[in-house]
């Protein structure tokens, strides 16, 4: 069956028939025996290392040296990690990503999970499929834009001054007061930025969820309901136990996806004012092309990758010890 | 990848093919309840109906607000504001901008290195799915894990060196090199999950090939492919659009105007003293209608590539 939610089905189903775990599913006629399927990677395997390993390793290597791109890069220890330490940047463009998560995982998952059992627990059986489904792509419809486009967008309705459509909406209802430079201020710059990243990323969960809620036998509700439980109990004892891996795949999917936030940092204040929005992101970026400093971009760069690591080994492991439990209470 | 997902997936209404077969009890509850029509509406219905309308307006807001403005000249719209109708259609700003950035050539840089990374991609995931999946090589398990860390890693760790590797190539400012590495990416996400898709892969199936004299290779294209189609299709479409969205790399690589993307030319053009407000707010527009239309047309084809793989 094909799948439109890749990542959530695949995590899903363990091999099921599994015939003896390492026989070739083809049966072998003689000759070649197993080892002939290594060819099959061959292309894909040097086109990993090509593009994604060496690089990789390159860039550990360079977070070592003093590169500015020209003269061969110095070896230079652990000066550019101890430098990152102390760089008071570096640790604000870390709280801006705290704040991107907030603005990317915990408020979409859970304005998510209301809305997608809104929809499926009530406006899809109580006013209709259709009505549901078209809610559902209204919502949904953020998450088709590139980011970049995305901030465009917003930056285009919070732009500064008089002729901002905001500024000018807020003037025509008699607010003109709080007119502001909405993007150019330390005071809110952040809080616009979260509200791109809000709107964008509302529609993932909702289509995710409501996905995974197919699975939900409808009579369970129906026996529930009978049983006298209100629709909080419901949520809380069916919704949400049944969809927790999808809650899991997408708080881990979208986590990465905040700790990687470029492009509408780029668009739209380009880490400022100050360090205001700055993100490791585009730290990085600036560091190799607008300051040349290659060996210091390539440190944030790599602690970037170290953190993402992280962060989904334990997300990975939390969804295993999960399911272990529930296999336990079973 | 901004999870940038799944797309259609329609009606959620019970007794879709999506679902899985129910036991004969639960259809007939389904087929009662049917018949007796929709459940009673309470106040609450409403009041949380409203709810997810309102919801809605504001999320579709901006995107109205972008559609009135861009037909609006810059004096109409000092004079009226955002929220009325344009007094009458103008399309200078679009036209301004459409040439401005040369659109079509960038909205052809665009559907080309979308398109051929999409069919690479999907080529290289199906040669290590088929290795990985169906022939069980040794070390499978940490082979996926890698390729799926390919696919997690932050861009910009693999950002200079790749930008230095290119360079000394000679394949900097091509969009060659922008298609080699997202082929890449993407197949890294390809083979994660079409090794899950092939492990499942029916067994029966591939034994008969075997007993009728098909060789490996004839099997995979022969075979495994041609069952295979609808997962094939749905992330041929995902490719395509997560490439068309991809922003950070078609930035650093693509620098002269003849092979820039749509974001990207969009993007650097934002902030420039000849951009009036309306030809701003055009230029948005014009970044958003292609993956409107997208979303209009793979809406119905991922629709039918998913229940196509369910009746199977």
């Amino acid at each position: 069956m094909a799948t439109s939610v890749p990542f959530v089905r695949a995590a899903k189903r363990p091999a099921k028939v599994a015939p003896a775990p390492d026989e070739p599913l083809i049966p072998s006629r003689g000759g070649r025996g197993r080892g002939a399927y290594w060819l099959y990677l061959l292309p894909g395997f040097v086109l990993l290392t090509v593009i994604v390993l060496i690089p990789l390793g390159w860039n550990v290597y360079l977070s070592f040296t003093e590169w500015r791109g020209i003269k061969p890069p110095e070896f230079i220890g652990l000066d550019n990690w101890i430098e990152l330490f102390g760089d008071a940047a570096f640790w604000a463009s870390f709280r801006n990503s705290i704040a991107m998560i907030i603005a990317m995982v915990i408020v979409p998952t859970l304005l998510g999970l209301l809305l997608a059992a809104l929809l499926f627990d009530l406006i899809g059986r109580k006013f209709g499929g259709r009505l549901a489904s078209f809610l559902r792509a209204t919502y949904y419809l953020p998450q088709i834009l590139p980011v970049a486009v995305a901030g465009i967008v917003i930056g285009w309705i919070l732009r500064p001054g008089d002729d901002g459509a905001l500024n000018q909406i807020l003037e025509s209802i008699g607010l003109g007061t709080l007119a502001h430079n909405w993007l150019g201020s330390p005071d809110t710059a952040l809080a616009s930025i979260m509200l791109v990243m809000v709107w964008v990323q509302i529609g993932y969960p909702i289509v995710i969820f409501m996905a995974a809620l197919q699975r939900v036998d409808p009579e369970l509700y129906e026996a529930a309901e009978l049983d006298g439980a209100n629709w909080l109990q419901r949520f809380r004892s069916i919704t949400v136990s049944i969809i927790r891996p999808e809650i899991y795949v997408v708080a881990l999917t979208c986590t990465i996806a905040a700790l990687k936030v470029f492009g509408p940092i780029y668009v739209l204040t380009g880490g400022g004012p100050g360090t205001s929005t700055l993100v490791p992101a585009y730290y990085a970026y600036s560091e190799f092309f607008q300051s040349q400093q290659v060996g210091y971009g390539a440190t944030i760069a790599t602690a970037l990758t170290v953190i993402i690591a992280i962060v989904a080994i334990a997300f990975i492991r939390a969804q295993l010890r999960g399911e272990e439990k529930e296999r336990a209470g079973l | 990848m901004t999870a940038t997902t799944p797309i259609s997936r329609s009606a959620p209404d019970a007794g879709e093919p999506m679902a899985p077969p129910r036991p004969p009890r639960a259809s007939a509850g389904l087929q009662r309840r049917r018949k007796n029509g929709k459940r009673p509406r309470t106040v609450t219905d409403w009041v949380l109906l409203a709810a997810a309308i309102v919801v809605a307006v504001l999320i579709a807001f901006p995107f109205i607000l972008i559609l009135i403005n861009s037909f609006k000249s810059p004096q109409d719209y000092a004079a009226t504001g955002p929220l009325q109708l344009p007094t009458q259609l103008y399309f200078d700003g679009i036209v301004r901008f459409w040439e401005r950035v040369d659109f079509p050539q960038k909205l052809w840089n665009s559907i080309f290195i979308s398109g051929v990374v999409s069919v690479l991609a999907v080529l290289i995931s199906v040669l290590n799915a088929f290795a990985i999946g169906i022939g069980r090589v040794r070390a499978r398990t940490s082979i996926i894990v890698l390729f799926l860390l390919a696919n997690l890693l932050p861009q910009e760790a693999l950002l200079y060196p790749l930008y230095y590797m290119f360079k000394q190539v000679g394949l900097y400012d091509n969009v060659w090199s922008v298609i080699i590495i997202f082929t890449v990416i993407q197949s890294a996400f390809g083979t994660y999950l079409l090794s899950s898709v092939f492990g499942t892969f029916p067994k029966e199936v591939l034994e008969a090939a075997a007993l009728d004299g098909a060789g490996r290779w004839k099997t995979l294209w022969r075979v495994i492919v041609p069952i295979s189609r609808p997962t094939l299709s749905v992330l041929l479409i995902f490719f395509f659009i997560w490439t068309w969205n991809e922003f950070l790399i078609p930035l650093t690589f693509l620098v002269s105007n003849d092979n820039q993307t749509v974001p990207v030319a969009i993007s650097v053009l934002q902030g420039d003293r000849l951009m009036d407000v309306t030809t701003t707010s055009a230029s948005a527009l014009l970044g958003l209608i292609p993956t409107l239309v997208f979303f209009l047309i793979f809406q119905r084809t991922l629709t039918r590539g998913i229940t196509a793989g369910a009746v199977k």
